[in-house]
């Protein structure tokens, strides 16, 4: 939620363990000032690192394991580890 | 060649609707409800009602009794075949459907079809795999977009969010069921609707079967959100190898356009599904967990037996499809 009254223009979300999804009326632009090409309204920015179409994400943070919060770190303080499950094989 | 599935519903529906509809005597094949053609093709084509105008069937035929009876008995086997796939243990952790979701696709060991297409496919097999797509992708998007009135608040809001984009975002050429049809022809394939349809194997309909019938019955909604995130979830990476399959055989951004729309577009909707559709549904309608992961591990247990079929028609040099597709007609077109 916003913290002020007023709508923002624009808003940045990090997904758990996943990228930045921004949404809203804004421009992506290279560190020239060139417009960088957008193919859709909502957009998902790399968080991990490893996208091979960056600054855009392309999923590879599963192949690498990312991990993050869906939400702002508290510093000092380890990040939010996913728990752990029992793992489930597929029946043939 | 029609089995009795097939000729009982084909015959009937080339009458008046209400016709009876013989089903007492109807069986699964050997294989099972999942790899039978002939129950799976029925099956399609009831659900297809739904979809599109057949041509020499009346519409009426969409709501009339006696299909929806014949499409009843289907659905139990083809249910029950289902349900045996999934685990118990799959359908845990339903008080974080976003972080369990996240953990069935993870965990997931499906046959690994993307890399065998990416790097060692014929040009053949890559067709192949196209025709075999073209059951869902020529309609891509419309099964999931049944449960839109079905949900509420958060989580039709985060339906919407995707659908408006599969749809292209306004621009009709920019559809992804567009797309796809795109790529057929550039790779000297059939695009219309349907046209192959009689060449797929009963697991290939089975895949679009699972979600017509989670999409058309409204106590599955959790079923079919569960099964559009996994979708989502599971899309972005083997798209790019398929792209990169095309470009190996030597075809330009006409025809992997599709597949590199994907890359980036599912990069974006796997996590409004998982976290802001799935996650949304599952605290509006807590009791729906359980079947938001049903739905999931039913898309990855179909899609892991479909791309099982193919890999092992092609190690024995054999094609995936049913009867001949010739290959000349790939490239007469």
């Amino acid at each position: 939620m916003s913290s002020s009254d007023t709508p923002p223009g624009v808003t940045i979300t990090p997904y758990r363990d996943g990228p930045y999804l921004v949404r809203g009326s804004f421009e992506v632009l290279d560190q020239d000032g060139n417009q960088i090409p957008l193919s859709r309204r909502t957009i998902a920015l790399c968080r991990c690192g490893k996208s091979r179409m960056r600054p855009f994400c392309d999923g590879t943070h599963k192949l690498a394991g990312f991990q993050a919060p869906g939400r702002a770190e508290e510093l000092p303080g380890p990040p939010d580890a996913n728990p752990g499950a029992p793992e489930c094989r597929r029946a043939r | 060649m029609r089995g009795p599935w097939t000729e009982r519903l084909f015959s009937a529906l080339l009458q008046a609707p209400g016709t009876d509809i013989e089903v007492d005597d109807l069986a699964v094949g050997a294989h099972g409800a999942l790899q039978d053609h002939d129950l799976q093709l029925a099956l399609y084509v009831a659900y297809e009602l739904h979809y599109a105008t057949i041509e020499g069937v009346d519409d009426r035929w969409e709501w009339s009794p006696s299909l929806l009876g014949f499409r009843q008995t289907a659905e139990r086997h083809f249910d029950r075949a289902v349900e045996e796939l999934v685990p118990d243990c799959a359908l845990q952790g339903t008080t974080d459907v976003g972080g369990a979701l996240q953990r069935l696709v993870g965990g997931d060991e499906g046959p690994p079809l993307s890399r065998f297409v990416e790097a060692r496919a014929t040009r053949e097999q890559v067709l192949e795999h196209v025709i075999h797509r073209s059951a869902y992708q020529l309609k891509e998007a419309d099964p999931h977009s049944w449960a839109i009135p079905r949900l509420s608040g958060a989580a039709k809001a985060a339906l919407l969010e995707i659908q408006f984009d599969e749809y292209g975002e306004g621009k009709p050429e920019r559809m992804h069921s567009f797309l796809f049809a795109e790529t057929m022809r550039g790779l000297g394939l059939d695009a219309s609707y349907g046209a192959y349809l009689e060449q797929l194997p009963g697991i290939t309909l089975a895949t679009v079967n699972l979600m017509s019938g989670f999409a058309l019955h409204r106590r599955r909604r959790g079923a079919i959100v569960g099964h559009l995130a996994a979708f989502e979830m599971t899309s972005s990476i083997p798209n790019r190898r398929y792209g990169n399959a095309l470009r190996r055989l030597g075809y330009g951004p006409d025809v992997t356009d599709f597949y590199d729309e994907h890359v980036e577009a599912d990069a974006v909707h796997e996590n409004i599904a998982a976290w802001d559709l799935a996650g949304a549904l599952a605290r509006a309608e807590p009791q729906l967990a359980r079947e938001i992961l049903f739905g999931a591990y039913a898309l990855l247990a179909l899609e892991g037996l479909w791309a099982e079929r193919l890999l092992d028609c092609w190690r024995e040099g054999a094609s995936s499809l049913l009867g001949p597709v010739a290959s000349a007609e790939h490239s007469v077109r």
